[in-house]
């Protein structure tokens, strides 16, 4: 905390700390669908600014005649005590906004990517993207009215999901469906770091 | 500035609300949240209109940059500048997001954030 601002401040409470995780997949997946079932507030939408060669988020001043584009995330808030608060963020849907991705992952406790299995190739992308990265995932697969519903062990293997991946069937609409998918992400996220911890990696997220 | 041959589009009107300033002076994560006093929020009438109503979004409840962005319909970076202003100046009080380091110090996250769920 600053308490540059303390003596203004007065009796400031207790600090208060926000975590997030991230909920990722292709466009029109559910992801905002997903959010909204667990969130207390509508799901909010943020705009980052970008140029279209993709230098840097808000950046485009600098280079006077670059076309712009805006990137729209979707979030939702839950309040769990005084001093703890968590985000649950969407990655905008377009892949091409992967610097965007870098931004919402940093910090995260975890990820959760969103498959729909009647559009199973969309899920490519953003597998590929948290392969490479040091954030502990899991895949869920959600599951639409009427979608083809394969084994998940089809999908693992179409896919080519790591063992060590889990994957679970959700409904992105269904509150307790969608609790239990972030209650999965945190389950794994802390097996990731107690097998780290095994290991002596120091382990940096993001 | 912002006419519709303005090569530079509409970027730099949203940055008008810095004078172009599209470095903050320092860095807040996006789900870092902020509080401000009422006293804050007194002092943050003579600082312009989108500062108060910063100051005056975060005095009910501690919000996060990201609802920062979204109630006042500005764009992300443009808000980051403004809050770390803010923040510097002391209207607003930046609290922490997620530990990045100590196993310790996160397994304690990571549960508080689990047993939070589970009661939903």
């Amino acid at each position: 905390m600053d308490f540059a601002s303390s003596k203004r401040a007065g009796a400031q409470p207790k600090e208060i700390t926000s975590a997030k995780i991230v909920v990722a997949g292709g466009f029109g997946v559910g992801k905002t669908t997903l959010v909204g079932a667990v969130s207390e507030i509508e799901p909010l939408t943020t705009e980052a600014v970008m140029t279209s060669a993709g230098q840097g988020i808000d950046d485009a001043s600098k280079v006077p005649g670059k076309e712009t584009t805006t990137v729209a995330m979707d979030f939702g808030r839950i309040t769990m005590a005084d001093d703890l608060i968590l985000y649950l963020f969407g990655t905008p849907g377009q892949t091409r906004f992967w610097f965007m991705w870098d931004e919402l992952i940093r910090g995260a406790v975890g990820a959760a990517v969103l498959v729909d299995t009647r559009r199973i190739s969309d899920a490519f992308a953003p597998l590929d993207y948290f392969e490479n990265r040091h954030l502990p995932y899991l895949v869920a697969l959600n599951c639409f009215d009427g979608a083809p519903r394969y084994e998940p062990e089809e999908v693992r293997e179409a896919l080519a999901i790591s063992p060590n991946v889990p994957l679970i069937l959700t409904d992105a609409r269904n509150r307790e469906s969608v609790k239990q998918v972030l209650v999965g992400v945190v389950e794994h996220a802390m097996r990731t770091l107690v097998a780290e911890q095994g290991r002596g990696f120091p382990a940096p997220v993001g | 500035m912002g006419q519709p041959n303005d090569p530079r589009g509409n970027l730099v009107r949203p940055y008008a609300v810095t004078r172009g300033r599209t470095e903050p002076r320092r860095d807040i994560p996006i789900e870092a949240v902020l509080v401000a006093s009422q006293a804050a929020v007194q002092e943050a009438r003579f600082a312009g209109h989108d500062k108060y109503r910063i100051a005056v979004l975060c005095e009910p409840r501690a919000q996060s940059l990201a609802e920062i962005a979204a109630y006042s319909r500005l764009p992300l970076g443009v808000a980051r500048v403004l809050v770390a202003d803010m923040v510097a100046d002391g209207m607003l009080s930046l609290h922490s997001a997620a530990p990045k380091e100590g196993f310790t110090e996160r397994m304690d996250l990571l549960e508080r954030v689990l047993s939070g769920l589970r009661k939903l």
